[in-house]
């Protein structure tokens, strides 16, 4: 089936999402006037539609693709995933969520740098946002090249450029008010497809989740026999899929990759930037609500795809070649499915919505790329604040176009690794950086600009060079046969090391500037807890 | 602006001196840092049974091939839209009226 030619009905169903989304930017773009339409949508989504559109952005390539994929190969691990990501949620919602509302304005950096000095802490953010960013966005870009090479019979490279071109187009012209939107209708044809997906295939077995699992087994063991296995051995090996395998090994990995889904969320730019566009507090809440349902729903019935994958495609003849073994491609579990189940219109449904999925998200990340450079670097760094709303704009419209260069150049470089790890390497950046940044800015009264930003450098750089040191890095990409940093993630050493660093250097941080930065606690709480004197996301 | 800014650190004043502000304060705190707890024992406890005791997890339960994992990770699922509910009920219900009266400055 691979290699088998453009299939027509997905690339129809996949241009008339192309076409209502673009008609919604244009539609968006004669709204967006000012600063505050461009960065948070004007600040007038409702609860509800933000949830979706936060859900939106969540639910990217790496858990739809990716962890149906873990699961598709390994079974039990790819649930370890979508619980990490899941958890984040309640976290974000009781430290953070309505703090940031109350606080911030238009990108995370304006509640980091709230009673701080500006110019230092806004560079951190705006670094560590792009840190960020590209990690995420390497992930997607990977996503969409392999779904178009099945799909459309195309190359991967033309798929990624497909993908950089229509993300600038959103961002560019649509700004936050197109972004939302685009999440929002992508969100409700992510959660119908995969609705279906999981009732054909529960259907199958009588609605009983034993049953999917024990031809899961079933499959799994004829597969290990098949590929020369003695009896009991291909028995264990096809058992397995029931529990906690091989993908976290040691405790250390385990761990710090937990550490990295729970709080990486709850530094991830673009879904903190989400806070922004709902008018007030409650808003920010019930936001985090309706999200927390759709993700936790939609991680259920990934996991059902994932097995319904097993059964499904790794029995099917089609995806076996003579010697029994599966031939199918990386990353694309979810989408086979859909080919075994429903046959080629379903598949093209499910491939259109995958790929509007990924080019709903790298929009969303884009959007938060370029708001860090064009409102934390230029307008307050550079410009000191003196920037008018156009010229912060205009600045954001050019990096739109350099991040969607970037991230071509990285989608082509990173062509092989697995998306959700990819992600997850993300979420260890993002609790390693922002994370500590926010949490003690939000809630400590001793904490000073020099804490933060020495704090959240060296959390950021250190699980930076430890990723790179890593085997998904160090010899995956770039072929050395071993790595120095054995584990999976390296939050258990670079997110500590962020918070101690902020501790210790609040603590010993005598300069006049940490006077004025521990006096500014007072108000930033008021502020925070009550909303009052928060901004709308007005422009004045 | 700057009219806004002192009429805005006036008020900054009178909100500190006033008792249901640190009431506000002490109770939105207890019930976050309490449902934040539990959300973190229970996952961490999650990622220990996966460090430490694989085994546990892969045991099959009721007979079948469903293993304790199975029950164990959706129950995480739900469990954090549970606490994600109770929160924002007791928050809608209870802190909104009051934070509404600071914000006011209602007479108690």
């Amino acid at each position: 089936m691979t290699g088998a030619g453009p299939n027509w009905p997905a690339i129809a169903m996949f241009a008339a999402f192309v076409a209502f989304t673009l008609a919604i930017t244009a539609w968006a773009a004669r709204r967006t006037k000012t600063r505050a339409d461009f960065y948070a949508a004007g600040g007038g989504v409702s609860g509800f539609r933000n949830g979706l559109a936060i859900a939106g952005d969540y639910m990217s390539a790496a858990s739809f693709l990716g962890i149906s994929s873990q699961i598709f190969d390994v079974g039990y691990d790819g649930l370890i995933y979508s619980i990490g990501f899941l958890v984040g949620w309640p976290i974000i919602l009781f430290l953070m969520a309505e703090r940031l509302r109350n606080l911030g304005r238009y990108t995370f950096a304006d509640v980091a740098s709230f009673r701080f000095a500006q110019p230092p802490v806004r560079s951190f953010a705006a670094f560590s946002t792009l840190a960020v960013v590209l990690f995420y966005l390497i992930a997607q870009m990977v996503g969409a090249g392999k779904l178009i090479e099945v799909l459309f019979g195309l190359p991967y490279l033309y798929a990624v450029v497909i993908v950089g071109v229509l993300m600038t187009l959103y961002v560019l012209f649509g700004g936050m008010i197109a972004t939302t939107w685009v999440q929002i209708i992508k969100a409700v044809m992510l959660l119908g497809c995969a609705t279906i997906m999981a009732l054909l295939v529960l259907v199958h077995f009588g609605f009983s989740p034993e049953a999917l699992f024990a031809r899961a087994v079933e499959v799994k063991t004829n597969l290990a026999a098949a590929a020369g296995s003695a009896t009991d051995e291909a028995a264990h090996k096809g058992a397995s899929i029931m529990g906690p395998g091989t993908f976290l090994k040691d405790p250390i990995s385990a761990i710090s990759f937990g550490m990295a889904l729970m709080f990486g969320t709850a530094g991830l730019p673009h879904i903190l930037m989400r806070f922004f566009t709902v008018p007030d507090a409650r808003q920010a809440r019930t936001s985090v609500l309706w999200a927390t349902g759709w993700i936790g729903y939609f991680y259920i019935l990934t996991f059902i795809i994932g097995f319904g994958a097993i059964a499904f495609v790794a029995s099917n003849p089609h995806f076996l070649d003579a010697a029994g073994a599966v031939h199918v491609q990386p990353n694309m579990a979810a989408v086979h499915l859909a080919d075994a189940l429903g046959g080629n219109l379903f598949l093209g449904l499910v491939s259109a919505v995958a790929f509007a999925t990924i080019l709903a998200v790298v929009a969303g990340l884009t959007l938060s790329g370029a708001s860090a450079v064009s409102h934390d670097l230029y307008a307050t760094v550079i410009r000191k604040g003196e920037a008018k709303g156009e010229e912060e704009i205009r600045v954001s419209r050019i990096t739109v176009v350099v991040l969607a260069v970037a991230a071509i150049l990285l989608g082509i470089a990173f062509e092989k690794t697995n998306i959700a790890f990819m992600v997850s390497l993300a979420f260890a950046l993002a609790a390693s950086g922002n994370f500590p940044v926010l949490l003690l800015s939000l809630l400590w009264k001793g904490c000073t600009t020099r804490g933060v930003v020495a704090g959240g450098t060296v959390g950021l750089l250190l699980a930076l060079v430890l990723t790179i040191l890593s085997p998904a890095i160090w010899v995956t990409i770039l072929g050395h046969a071993t790595a120095p940093f054995p584990y999976t993630s390296p939050a258990i050493f670079s997110m500590p090391a962020a918070f101690l660093t902020i501790w210790l250097v609040s603590v010993l941080d005598k300069s006049p500037r940490a006077e004025i930065d521990r006096a500014g606690y007072l108000h930033q709480r008021i502020r925070s807890e009550t909303g009052i004197g928060a901004a709308g996301a007005s422009d004045h | 602006m700057a009219g806004q800014e002192k009429s805005d650190a006036a008020r900054y004043d009178e909100v500190v001196a006033d008792p249901r502000y640190q009431k506000l304060l002490k109770r939105r705190g207890r019930f976050t840092w309490a449902l934040s707890m539990v959300m973190l024992v229970a996952y961490f406890g999650y990622v220990a049974l996966i460090a430490f005791d694989k085994g546990l997890l892969a045991r099959p339960i009721g007979g079948g091939v469903t293993s304790l994992g199975i029950p164990v990770g959706v129950g995480l699922i739900l469990l954090a839209i549970l606490l994600t509910g109770l929160y924002v009920r007791r928050a809608n219900r209870e802190f909104d009226p009051l934070v509404q009266a600071l914000r006011d400055g209602d007479e108690e």
